[in-house]
């Protein structure tokens, strides 16, 4: 799994919860419950989602590195490596 | 039962503000004088000038990032002046109806706080909610001014807010400087929005605080309705007494706690015990800007020494998810009392709390139409989990039917079913359902207020909640009405007809779940279907907002219907949950 992929997979688990979500007109800085409107129950199914298609496994305590697209990002790379 | 009650001879009757329950109803007295003025306010904020508290730190802000700001009693009483100047300065005067469409900010507080010591009227909305719900709300509520953030007004509200008659003026409590733009050009905003932050900067700290009468008009909050558009619940300044009164015996708060709430006050909990209730009787209250997170809420409750909880059963099932090891990392042992409201908190929850919190949730109930907490499990009695605890001292509650000549009839006998009633005359009993009138006295029969809710009452006195009389759905202890859904799912041009139910979940307590049939000319192959259920899923949330979008999306080729062309609901949730499928007499038209 290179960047681009973890990115890819990232928002294919957003859009599970939030198919309305555009990548190209969200920052992927921002809170991402805020930038893609995520209630704490969507949050969780994203995670889940993610944790499915990238078999990288996501705790709890991971949860506030998922805080932005850009942090995800991040720890995911970080796993993987 | 025995072996279902959570017995309090282990914990300090002396410590609670309910020594005995019995003589305190006996006992009470309301003693309201809606002759007399009264602002909420003033009972919460400047009531506190000149006393041993004013320098008390009222309200303690925690930020996303760490950020954490202090407000004394002092600094509310200036702030909220500032506002209620501004909205002065703005040219309007006392009834104004202010919004808030914003996040757990500062200003929000202060906004709100700020409307009321003005003599306006404070309307709250949840900031996840999309542009329609807003849009109705605010259509309903003759809105006069919305506080928001230029973030959300350009995405949710810029493009149709001006078709609102009677809205006037928008103010962005974020700072410019935050959006990268110089005080000076607060010109090039659309025209009526300002940035709240410099219309501050030259207002009056000593703007005094309106005259009201307790049975003026203070809060306006919405509540979804089942079959029509949502209802604005009406509230006057007197609705303070029973803020206060209920946080002291149903929260067990004392001028000495840390208090947090963890509503957030775009739903009425989040106004009674979010804002009035605590600062009323000045205790600390915490505010979280961030939404839940497993670590953030333990490291909270242990940093901020938080010493009484009052929190929602959707984020307990969640922490007991995250499981007790990451607790145990956790110091809670300021912790003296924690409750739960929203929805009925299960037995299974509040004996988790004791084990692994090593204090019980005290589950409690009230409505958006009731303004306060009505039953409760108190700190000094007995808790039976599983059950919404006793009446609150000044209320008085019963399981009704109705008799054959259509007048209400109390049941007596214990665990029957029916609906649970409250006699009229309670100081937060909402005064009205803006212009529905009629719609507001359907509420009322014989001198009772009928809840909606059903019920039963155990032969100790205890409420155990049933379900809803009609077909609202609860969802994280919020009240969603399935007509807004469906109105938002029907303009999608693929969809025929659409009926919405709440299913069981075993976290959030009801889901949004959304049946739908399609216009004949759409092609059904399995792919498209796929397709489609996903559009549909992103349409509903772009319209309705994360909190209210159906959460589930299925097809089906027909839908059960009466004669009259009605959708059964209750069919499609009998069906849903295996449950006997009632009436259905007035069944035309079968699901396919």
């Amino acid at each position: 799994m290179n960047a681009t992929e973890i990115e890819h997979l990232i928002i294919e688990a957003i859009q599970e919860v939030a198919p309305e979500v555009d990548k190209n007109t969200i920052d992927f800085d921002e809170d991402i419950r805020e930038e893609c409107d995520l209630d704490s129950m969507d949050f969780i199914n994203y995670l889940a989602a993610l944790q499915k298609s990238t078999g990288i496994k996501i705790i709890e305590a991971d949860y506030p590195k998922f805080h932005s697209i850009n942090s995800a990002l991040a720890f995911l790379n970080d796993k993987k490596s | 039962m025995s072996e279902n009650i959570i017995n309090k001879m282990s914990y300090n009757s002396r410590d609670t503000n309910l020594h005995d329950y019995q003589q305190t109803c006996d006992d009470f007295n309301w003693q309201t004088d809606i002759k007399k003025t009264l602002n909420i306010a003033y009972q919460a904020v400047d009531k506190h000038l000149n006393t041993s508290i004013e320098n008390k730190v009222a309200l303690r802000w925690l930020g996303k990032d760490e950020k954490l700001i202090d407000y004394s009693y002092r600094d509310l009483a200036e702030q909220t002046s500032l506002f209620a100047s501004v909205l002065a300065k703005l040219g309007f005067e006392p009834g104004v109806r202010v919004f808030s469409l914003v996040g757990r900010l500062p200003l929000l507080y202060i906004s709100a706080l700020g409307t009321l010591k003005f003599g306006g009227v404070f309307t709250p909305l949840f900031s996840a909610f999309g542009p329609e719900p807003i849009r109705s709300r605010m259509a309903i509520g003759e809105v006069n001014v919305l506080v928001t953030t230029k973030r959300l007004y350009d995405k949710k509200i810029a493009t149709w807010w001006q078709e609102l008659p009677h809205l006037k003026v928008i103010l962005f409590i974020d700072s410019p400087e935050h959006e990268n733009i110089s005080a000076a050009s607060s010109h090039t905003l659309d025209k009526g929005c300002h940035w709240l932050t410099i219309l501050l900067t030259d207002a009056d700290t000593r703007y005094p605080c309106a005259k009201t009468h307790g049975d003026d008009m203070a809060l306006l909050h919405f509540t979804s309705g089942t079959t029509g558009q949502p209802k604005g619940v009406i509230h006057v300044h007197q609705a303070v007494v029973a803020h206060q009164s209920s946080a002291k015996y149903a929260l067990n708060l004392k001028q000495d706690d840390i208090y947090w709430c963890t509503a957030d006050p775009g739903w009425v909990t989040g106004t009674s015990y979010g804002i009035i209730a605590p600062l009323c009787l000045g205790v600390t209250m915490i505010v979280d800007e961030a939404e839940f997170e497993v670590e953030r809420w333990y490291n909270i409750l242990q940093q901020q020494k938080i010493t009484i909880w009052y929190t929602a059963p959707t984020a307990i099932r969640m922490l007991m998810k995250a499981g007790s090891a990451i607790r145990e990392q956790y110091d809670l042992s300021a912790l003296t009392f924690i409750a739960s409201v929203g929805e009925p908190l299960n037995a299974e929850a509040v004996r988790w709390s004791e084990k692994v919190l090593g204090l019980p949730f005290h589950d409690n109930w009230w409505q958006t139409e009731t303004g306060a907490i009505m039953i409760a499990n108190f700190a000094s009695q007995s808790i039976k989990p599983g059950s919404m605890g006793l009446p609150l001292p000044g209320i008085t509650a019963a399981i009704v039917k109705r008799n054959e000549q259509g007048n209400i009839e109390t049941i007596e006998e214990a665990m029957q079913i029916g609906e649970l009633a409250l006699k009229q005359g309670w100081p937060s009993m909402f005064r009205g359902y803006l212009h529905r009138e009629e719609k507001y006295q359907q509420c009322f029969q014989d001198g009772w207020y009928l809840t909606g809710d059903l019920a039963k009452r155990d032969a100790q006195g205890y409420y155990w909640f049933v379900g809803r009389a009609d077909d609202l759905i609860k969802s994280s202890g919020h009240l969603i009405g399935p007509f807004e859904i469906e109105s938002a799912l029907m303009e999608h041009e693929a969809v025929a007809e659409v009926g919405v139910i709440g299913i069981p979940d075993e976290i959030t307590g009801q889901r949004v779940k959304a049946y739908v049939t399609l216009n004949p000319d759409v092609e059904c192959s399995e792919h498209n279907l796929a397709a489609l259920q996903k559009e549909l899923k992103g349409f509903a949330r772009k319209k309705l907002g994360a909190a209210v979008a159906p959460k589930e999306i299925v097809f089906r080729k027909n839908l059960p219907k009466t004669r009259s062309g009605k959708i059964m609901r209750h069919l499609l949730k009998a069906r849903e949950l295996n449950l006997p499928e009632g009436d259905i007499s007035t069944l035309e038209s079968d699901e396919q």
